[in-house]
């Protein structure tokens, strides 16, 4: 088992912000369920409350980077860019404003059912010009988001993992590069966020049966290293497969299907995410379960890929993790 | 289906189940208990105008989200009975006021009591957060300050269609921090619909404590009429002040009940959480169990035996 952090982002975005003062912390009636309360209690001056009012709250971000100011937003994901997307665009993605964009509970990691779900974020913002996009895997990566964001010329918006989060990698994001997490040469799998411990937990299993698999996990989404990635394609003698906590369409899957289709690279491409659907609400483990996100699924999924049966079963893929519902480490049951 | 019980009754069982509910669950949105229940209970057991359910006491499981692929697809207003001409409908815009709703369903005798102990369970359809899946629901509210809004429009059609049931919102005060709010009630105005009518549970209230400190709105009251709305307001824990509150005139105008609310009432002890009264969870198992025998003193309960609960 992974060693597991309590609330990593509430040290690493304190730190961060009091070494860089033009750093500003805006919440929207969210500040514990983003866990920056003891930021608002012991930095009141860096500390800005926009209320229950997300449109009003980006373009004033937008017009806080004029003012030179790199306000950090802190809210769910979904409320980052489903109401506010035209301020998102005209005030910050447009011109450029150095807005950095934390949305918590990416995907299916909350019970809060489709209006508490980022499903579709990344599609979203790949598909905004100027926008970068950066997901969160582990505690490492929450703990070094500040400053691979805050280091971008330009609005990022980041997803970012809050609670008990596993500590899976021990070296910070760095911004453009993905990690090579097992380097066989048989399957290529592709994930981020939350899924990057399900192919972990699939690899060991996979690896019993035989197949050794080259796993990569992306902390940057947008730009993307594509010269990198299309090595990795051709070294594997199999297919492709992504695991993602989104809809396939407009995130990891269909980047890898444009790099491939743009290369013209002639392999097999299998995306495991929401397969057009929304989520309903329920525990983690259960979501991932249902809609097919988790190692088992991925095992799966590589058995198609392959056309053959690896007779994994659930038991041979280690103890998924369950999450109770209460947890010191999160301000409600979301 | 009205008035076996009395309306007092009804939400002092509502408080009592969510009371029992948090208990159990160590935690949960007990406050909108102390705030909402008089509001909840006088809707359903008075006010609005329901046929009899149309779907099962007892909730069916999840059945999937609306798609092409899923033709049997429902939401959950069957539990306010059938869509006609002459009755009422009701959204519940604040999602996260589920878990009273619920309580509300099951006093008035639309929901069995099963119905909550499958809250936030998974496969289920009671979700904490009240999806359009789940009982009482019609629509998904959970982005607050959409609901006045969808109100409007459904009124809007209905009285084109010359349809005489009233289309209710349950509201809350958080929701006019959003523009959206805004937006429905000039609309609301602007084309005349005034079968729309809303109670807002005037707490005072949000995810980070006490309004004010989270970003002043003002004079509700006045905004509103500035934006086109015949504005009454009540003590929400007062039945009385209530009836006549909803019995304003409001000709070609929607009508808004500001319902004002204490948000430990009935629940003395919840005063010592204030202003964190938005999700209350037991910070220690002394507090869940001092907590445990105040309130169920003041609901004139047993304590509730929630050892072995999860
Ligand atoms: C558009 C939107 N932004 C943020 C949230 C998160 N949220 C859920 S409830 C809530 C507080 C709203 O105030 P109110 O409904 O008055 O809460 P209560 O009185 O129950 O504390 C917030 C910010 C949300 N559900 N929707
Ligand atoms: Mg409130």
């Amino acid at each position: 088992m992974a060693e597991m952090v309590s609330r990593p982002y509430e040290a690493a975005f304190e730190k961060h912000a009091l070494a860089n003062p033009d750093v500003l912390c805006l919440s929207a009636d969210l500040t514990s369920s983003c866990e920056i309360d003891k930021f608002r209690d012991n930095h009141p001056d860096q500390f800005l409350s926009l209320g229950m009012a997300e449109q009003n709250m980006m373009s004033f971000a937008g017009g806080l980077g004029l003012a030179g100011y790199r306000p950090f937003i802190h809210t769910f994901g979904v409320f980052c860019y489903r109401r506010p997307y035209d301020q998102l665009m005209a005030s910050i993605a447009y011109p450029r404003r150095k807005v950095r964009i934390m949305g918590f509970l990416p995907g299916i990691t909350t019970p809060g059912g489709m209006t508490h779900q980022a499903i579709e974020d990344i599609s979203v913002m790949r598909s905004m010009p100027n926008m970068t996009i950066l997901e969160t895997g582990d505690a490492t990566e929450v703990e070094s988001i500040c400053a691979a964001a805050d280091s971008i010329d330009g609005p990022v918006y980041c997803r970012v993992l809050r609670g008990q989060v596993p500590r899976l990698f021990d070296t910070p994001i760095v911004v453009g590069q993905m990690r090579e997490v097992s380097m066989g040469d048989d399957i290529l799998i592709v994930t981020a966020g939350i899924t990057t411990e399900e192919a972990m937990r699939a690899t060991k299993a996979l690896k019993g049966a035989g197949v050794l698999v080259r796993h990569l996990h992306l902390n940057t989404i947008k730009p993307f290293d594509k010269v990198t990635m299309l090595d990795h394609i051709h070294s594997v003698k199999g297919g492709v497969i992504t695991l993602e906590n989104h809809v396939t369409e407009g995130g990891i899957g269909s980047l890898m299907a444009e790099i491939m289709a743009d290369n013209g690279v002639g392999k097999k491409l299998k995306r495991l995410g929401l397969n057009d659907t929304y989520a309903h609400g329920g525990s983690r483990a259960y979501l991932m379960r249902y809609y097919g996100l988790d190692a088992l699924a991925l095992t799966q999924g590589i058995e198609d890929l392959m056309g053959e049966k690896l007779g994994i079963t659930e038991q041979d893929l280690a103890q998924v993790r369950v999450d109770a519902v209460h947890s010191l480490a999160k301000a409600e049951g979301l | 289906m009205k008035n076996e019980k009395s309306t007092e009754d009804i939400a002092l069982g509502i408080r009592r189940r969510v009371f029992e509910h948090a208990m159990r669950n160590n935690g949960g949105y007990l406050s909108q208990a102390c705030s909402a229940a008089e509001q909840l209970a006088w809707l359903y057991n008075e006010e609005l105008n329901l046929g009899a359910p149309t779907l099962p006491m007892i909730p069916e499981l999840f059945a999937g989200v609306p798609h092409a692929d899923n033709p049997g697809y429902h939401t959950g207003a069957g539990y306010n009975g059938p869509f006609e001409a002459d009755l009422d409908r009701l959204f519940i815009a604040p999602a996260h006021y589920a878990l009273v709703a619920y309580a509300t369903l099951i006093e008035v005798g639309r929901m069995a009591p099963e119905g909550l102990e499958m809250f936030n369970k998974d496969g289920s359809s009671v979700e904490m957060i009240g999806a359009e899946h789940s009982p009482g629901m019609e629509v998904h509210n959970g982005t607050l300050g959409i609901g006045l809004s969808t109100a409007a429009g459904l009124a809007w059609g209905r009285q084109k269609r010359g349809e005489t049931g009233k289309t209710w919102v349950y509201m809350s005060d958080g929701e006019v921090q959003e523009g959206q709010t805004w937006e429905a009630i000039q609309c609301c105005a602007h084309h005349h619909i005034d079968s729309v009518k809303a109670i807002m549970d005037v707490n005072r209230q949000q995810c980070d404590g006490a309004m004010d400190s989270v970003m002043e709105v003002g004079d509700i009251r006045a905004k509103m009429e500035q934006f086109g709305a015949v504005v009454a307001e009540c003590d929400a824990h007062d039945l009385g002040a209530m009836r006549d509150a909803a019995k304003t005139p409001h000709v070609g105008k929607p009508l808004i009940i500001l319902a004002h609310s204490n948000p430990f009432h009935a629940m003395p002890i919840l005063e010592e959480r204030f202003p964190r009264l938005h999700y209350v969870r037991f910070e220690s198992e002394d507090e869940r169990a001092r907590m445990n025998i105040s309130i169920a003193d003041a609901l004139g309960v047993a304590p509730i035996d929630y050892e072995g609960a999860r």
